[in-house]
């Protein structure tokens, strides 16, 4: 049985124009379900590109893609129903309050007006957002902002949630606040995707990484780099993020590698592991 | 508790839809109420449009004026105004649909199980209301300065019907801009690009035919004269009208031009929206 929330496989995606970029370039991706996963690479690398082919925004040009067992292709409407997004820009209304945002969303998912508030209230008070509630949106914070877009893609109770660099542009101290929030939302079997240029963040959040470069894959299977005890995220934590089956055990002695252009390390597909 | 999964029946996709696009049309008209801009964009432009042409022009336009205004510019030039600003209530379509791009409000619509066009449908359904408010306080204050439909009660809702009918139709135009042009400077350059020649090559403001003679055959044509002339025979009668045009051939042919520019760019302004991805 394939436990499997996320299956690409040889996903190509060129952007047109004078020079034509592929940003995805025959790339394979696996992810188990539960836990948090870090894709790491710099800008250019085909990150955004990947979580918006994902979360459905984008269509490849080649390959299959599933998620939450649906191909996205086929099905693009059921997989929103399944899918958080909290996409580079938090994208929440400034003329709005956060509690009309949030409402709003969840009457996009379809629930009627008063549950889409009581949802909203709950959301709300899991993002520790409850006492600006009522205040316009262009009177909050940057990283309000973000904790409200992080609100918003919860509303409808996602399998999978796909977080596109989420503390970009953000003061070290919000940043810390958005990982403890995004360490807590791995209970209750969500599994998070995220992007980051941040060595440190995929480090602080991530069970797994793996690193993504030139959009490319140029070998036989892919690595999941596991999370031995570098980094400063606390062994309690990660003990709360039970590791799923088939995933490779990394070495408690290697370090994760950098992302090194000599090297050309490339997100590939998991191989399955034998226990 | 999962989000609602697709409902199979057209029913439910029906009421799903109404739902979505309510839910846009809200938030779009809360920006209005909510946003110093665009209330002053809505409300007090117009009015200084009324105010300054009826008290700096009018004079001087006094002489061009046929009979059936019965004498007061601003029973000429109401009409007028508010084809015109059918035209620039167009601008927030625009303008409103390139900032949500370029913030990712789009992006976030798009990843939602919501009705996909609901963001569109919503958009030019909320500038409708907005038009419609705008209209009302054009028609309060004209009347304030004198303005009286020389044709009575049914008269005036018939133009408001075509001038809110004409402006629908326009924001389709606007939205294929908006998305388009994308950003929001931009936006607005191309917008007064688009609006202003129209307006002003129309008879809006100057009956058509005291036009250069180059220019009158694109000007006595043109839709926005076409919606002009429509809009002031139903409210001042026939004599308002260049010779030879009745207000009915005016108005069937104003209603023509609006099926035909919702027909046109209602499937570009979609395919457009799909293509928006970055």
């Amino acid at each position: 049985m394939d436990s499997a929330i996320i299956e690409a496989e040889d996903l190509v995606k060129v952007f047109g124009g004078k020079v034509p970029v592929r940003a995805l370039d025959g790339l394979d991706l696996t992810v188990e379900r539960g836990g948090v996963y870090a894709l790491l690479g710099p800008n250019g690398a085909g990150k955004t590109t990947l979580i918006r082919v994902l979360a459905t925004l984008l269509e490849p040009d080649r390959g299959r893609v599933h998620v939450a067992g649906i191909d996205v292709r086929r099905h693009p409407a059921e997989v929103r129903a399944r899918i958080g997004l909290a996409g580079q820009y938090a994208a929440v209304d400034d003329h709005l309050t956060g509690r009309e945002n949030v409402e709003m969303v969840g009457r996009l998912y379809g629930l009627p007006r008063r549950q889409a508030r009581r949802r909203a209230i709950e959301v709300l008070e899991r993002i520790g957002l409850t006492q600006v509630a009522d205040r316009q949106v262009r009177t909050y914070s940057g990283g309000m902002r973000r904790r409200l877009d992080l609100a918003a893609s919860l509303v409808g109770r996602p399998q999978v949630l796909f977080l596109d660099e989420p503390t970009a542009g953000l003061d070290p101290a919000s940043r810390r606040e958005l990982w403890a929030l995004v360490g807590d939302l791995v209970e209750g079997g969500t599994t998070v995707l995220l992007t980051t240029q941040y060595l440190e963040e995929a480090d602080q959040l991530a069970d797994r990484i793996a690193v993504i470069h030139n959009g490319q894959d140029r070998g036989p299977g892919a690595t999941w780099l596991g999370h031995p005890g570098g980094g400063a995220a606390p062994a309690a934590r990660r003990r709360r993020h039970p590791r799923g089956r088939g995933l490779a055990q990394a070495d408690p002695g290697r370090r994760v590698p950098r992302p090194d252009r000599t090297a050309r390390h490339h997100a590939q597909r998991q191989r399955p592991q034998h226990p | 508790m999962t989000a609602t999964a697709t409902t199979p029946t057209i029913h439910g996709w029906l009421a799903r839809s109404v739902s979505d696009i309510a839910v846009i049309t809200r938030r779009n008209l809360l920006f209005t109420v909510r946003l110093p801009q665009v209330l002053v964009l809505s409300s007090v432009m117009p009015v200084i449009f009324i105010l300054m042409f009826t008290y700096v022009f009018g004079g001087a336009i006094q002489n061009a004026l046929p009979p059936a205004a019965a004498g007061r510019y601003v029973n000429w030039l109401l009409p007028g105004l508010l084809a015109q600003f059918a035209l620039f209530g167009g601008a927030t379509t625009a303008s409103g649909l390139a900032e949500d791009l370029a913030k990712g409000a789009i992006d976030r619509f798009r990843s939602l199980p919501m009705a996909g066009a609901a963001v569109l449908a919503g958009r030019t359904l909320s500038d409708l209301v907005r038009l419609a408010l705008t209209l009302t306080l054009m028609l309060a204050v004209g009347y304030g300065i004198g303005f009286r439909p020389q044709t009575g009660l049914p008269g005036l809702l018939g133009a408001a019907a075509v001038g809110l009918l004409f402006g629908y139709a326009w924001s389709w135009v606007m939205a294929l801009l908006g998305l388009l042009v994308r950003t929001a400077e931009a936006v607005q350059a191309a917008t007064y690009l688009v609006v202003f020649p129209l307006a002003f090559t129309s008879s809006v403001f100057v009956p058509t035919q005291t036009m250069p003679a180059w220019l009158q055959p694109f000007a006595t044509n043109q839709p926005v004269t076409v919606a002009t002339n429509a809009l002031r025979g139903l409210v001042l009668g026939p004599g308002a009208l260049p010779p030879g045009r009745t207000v009915a051939s005016q108005v069937v042919l104003a209603l023509l031009w609006a099926v035909a520019i919702t027909a046109v760019f209602v499937p570009l302004a979609v395919r457009a929206y799909r293509r928006t991805v970055r």
